[in-house]
């Protein structure tokens, strides 16, 4: 409140102030209306009210007339006010559609089991099922077909393992890169590497992509001997670049933040630099760090395009050299020809509302515990 | 994420822009090369007529044609139910579907691999994870890597219908986000094979296609393609509301059905649609 203090606010002053309040204010508004909204749409799966099953009884185009408007409505997928506007000869033909999509069921599907099943119930999206054609229960991510698999558990699989590989890549030479900038090296090299490394995170990440699918997966498969040319470990590595950066600066923020009398004191007291860097230091500036790895996360198990061009089976896997599909890329490569409103819209936007829970709880963790780490630092508590 | 933005900007702006003398194409990512070529053609020998041609997927363009926010629809498959049912309810009338060009499917693999040949059941078992090493098709003694598209492509779409028999692809397929990337990951993986337009295939080996154990392999080329002895090819569509279906709209569509029109085809690697499926 600094405008306060000397004289009163100009008007001018006080104007770009509030035009900031709101500015910031529209910010949070923002996220919130994108949850709501992205919500809004998965609600129907979570209610239960979407329907998969691939046979269903078809109402005869000639018994129109038999069946209340509220049976016509779910029958039909329309609102009442749809309903109201519409003609009976458009009535009729949009019967005879859902007759005639019951006959282009092809012969060997109409005897089997799946057909009947709703696939977007929870236990078909949650826990394995024996799939005809499977020799026994499997997580299959499948959403495009006659009998539509929407099993989300390979997805989160994926997700995890391919951000976990990134963060074992990226927490220890991001970390390591800090304690050298900020401890250990010269001033003019800090002044070159700093920006350097920040750098990184100015690469667009489908440049990182495109040269691990084209380089890093030939590179790392001659060294390692692997079969599937391109997997999660790839994935991983590549991922683990474009989180470096982030992992750096806010390590190296936390590092530098730590009082110089505590540096002062253990030189003075006969340490090396290395030991004041790696035992006086970096555990005064622990929860900067740990704070740092969560960010990291958020931002890697957040990427798309990486994941997106590198590996995308959706093969239930927790080898590292199996392949992987990420959450992301599922909404990012699927959306588009999703029907709209449809059960794979719905589930795929029910995915998005779980990422987004898991990236904001993570977030908030690590501001916390940055905000614990200043207050300790500062003496307050 | 951002090419969605891209598209939903663009459909704001476009709908704005559907008067007479402008035409809006959007949908398939299959036929949007062919779909501006036609356009960019039309456009220089019809001045006063503007065609925007855009992309995204059939499913996006069906979308468009449902919110009237588009004047054609391109798709490299049928119109499914669900999408049908939107637009009935939103123009009271079922979308008039013309074909506008041949697609062969080829199946590639790396050119140092010795097979030549397989038979659709092979094909089908080989993408469903049935047969998982060469050997079994008679092939050296390898594990194979399955590529595949994204499941939001027609393609994909397609060869799980016609080729698999509905039957899954395998969990371990690698899906690939276009069919140049599967022709660049087949190249460079000796036990790859993948699957897309003939005309992608580059420099990786297309195989002949046996229908049965019986019949004689067929290599995908104009002529087996167009006279449907070569067993993978489908038909590309464009689907419009009947009710715009006059003026300008309908010359352009009968342009592009006519000989002038479809001799464009054939430079993107594509087939033009046999005499006698023009009219419709």
């Amino acid at each position: 409140m600094g405008i306060h203090r000397g004289h009163k606010a100009r008007p001018a002053e006080w104007l770009a102030e509030k035009f900031i309040f709101l500015v910031s204010l529209s910010a949070i508004l923002m996220v919130l209306l994108i949850f709501l909204f992205v919500a809004r749409e998965a609600l129907p799966v979570l209610f239960g009210e979407t329907n998969t099953a691939l046979v269903q009884k078809p109402i005869p185009p000639d018994e129109v007339d038999k069946h209340s408007a509220a049976e016509l409505e779910a029958y039909l997928e329309i609102t009442p006010d749809q309903l109201a506007r519409m003609s009976k000869e458009t009535l009729r033909s949009l019967m005879d559609v859902k007759v005639e999509a019951q006959n282009d069921i092809p012969e060997e599907f109409r005897n089997d089991p799946d057909a009947r099943i709703n696939t977007t119930e929870w236990q078909y999206l949650l826990k394995a099922h024996q799939w005809s054609g499977y020799d026994k229960p499997e997580h299959i991510w499948q959403p495009v077909g006659q009998v539509k698999k929407f099993n989300i558990i390979p997805l989160f699989v994926g997700t995890l393992k391919v951000t976990l590989i990134g963060l074992f890549f990226a927490v220890p030479l991001a970390v390591g890169a800090a304690i050298y900038v900020s401890q250990l090296a010269r001033p003019r090299t800090r002044e070159i590497l700093k920006p350097v490394i920040e750098m990184l995170s100015g690469i667009p990440s489908v440049v990182v992509g495109f040269f691990a699918l084209l380089v890093m997966a030939t590179v790392l498969q001659s060294i390692f001997h692997y079969q599937t040319r391109l997997n999660a470990f790839v994935a991983g590595i590549a991922l683990g670049f474009a989180v470096i950066p982030v992992i750096f600066s806010i390590a190296e923020d936390a590092l530098t933040s730590v009082p110089r009398a505590y540096t002062q004191g253990a030189l003075a007291l006969g340490a090396s630099r290395w030991q004041t860097a790696w035992q006086i230091v970096l555990p005064a500036a622990l929860p900067g760090v740990f704070a740092a790895a969560v960010l990291g996360f958020g931002r890697a198990i957040g990427e798309t395009m990486i994941v997106l061009m590198v590996c995308s089976a959706s093969v239930m896997s927790w080898s590292i050299f199996d392949s992987a599909r990420s959450i992301t890329t599922t909404i990012a490569a699927e959306m588009a020809e999703a029907v709209s409103g449809g059960p794979h819209y719905r589930i795929l936007f029910l995915l998005g509302a779980l990422l987004f829970a898991a990236t904001f709880l993570s977030n908030m963790a690590g501001d916390f515990v940055i905000h614990r780490f200043k207050q300790k630092l500062e003496g307050k508590k | 994420m951002k090419k969605s933005l891209f598209i939903l900007a663009l459909a704001a702006a476009t709908s704005v822009s559907a008067l007479a003398g402008n035409i809006t194409v959007k949908g398939s990512d299959t036929l949007v090369i062919l779909a501006q070529k036609w356009a960019e053609v039309y456009m220089s020998q019809h001045t006063d007529v503007k065609i925007q041609v855009s992309g995204g997927g059939s499913g996006i363009g069906f979308a468009a044609l449902q919110n009237q926010t588009t004047d054609l629809c391109d798709a490299s498959r049928k119109i499914k139910a669900a999408e049908l049912q939107k637009c009935i309810v939103a123009f009271n009338a079922r979308p008039t579907e013309y074909k506008v060009a041949l697609d062969g499917l080829s199946v590639y693999v790396n050119p140092e691999n010795s097979l030549k040949e397989l038979t659709l059941d092979q094909v089908g078992g080989i993408f469903t994870g049935k047969i998982k090493n060469w050997k079994e098709v008679g092939g050296p003694d390898a594990p194979i890597t399955v590529y595949s598209r994204e499941n939001s492509s027609g393609t994909y779409e397609f060869f799980k219908e016609h080729v698999l028999k509905g039957k899954d692809f395998a969990a371990s397929a690698q899906t690939m986000p276009g069919t140049a990337a599967i022709v660049q990951a087949v190249m460079k993986d000796k036990n790859g094979i993948g699957y897309g337009g003939a005309a992608y295939g580059g420099s990786s080996k297309l195989l002949a296609i046996k229908k049965t154990d019986a019949s004689p392999a067929i290599s995908p080329t104009e002529e087996t393609v167009m006279n449907g002895t070569y067993p993978i090819w489908r038909h590309l569509f464009v689907y419009v509301d009947p009710a715009k279906d006059k003026g300008e709209i309908a010359a352009y569509l009968s342009w592009i059905r006519s000989d002038d029109g479809q001799k464009y085809v054939k430079d993107i690697g594509y087939y033009p649609l046999p005499k006698n499926l023009r009219s419709n």
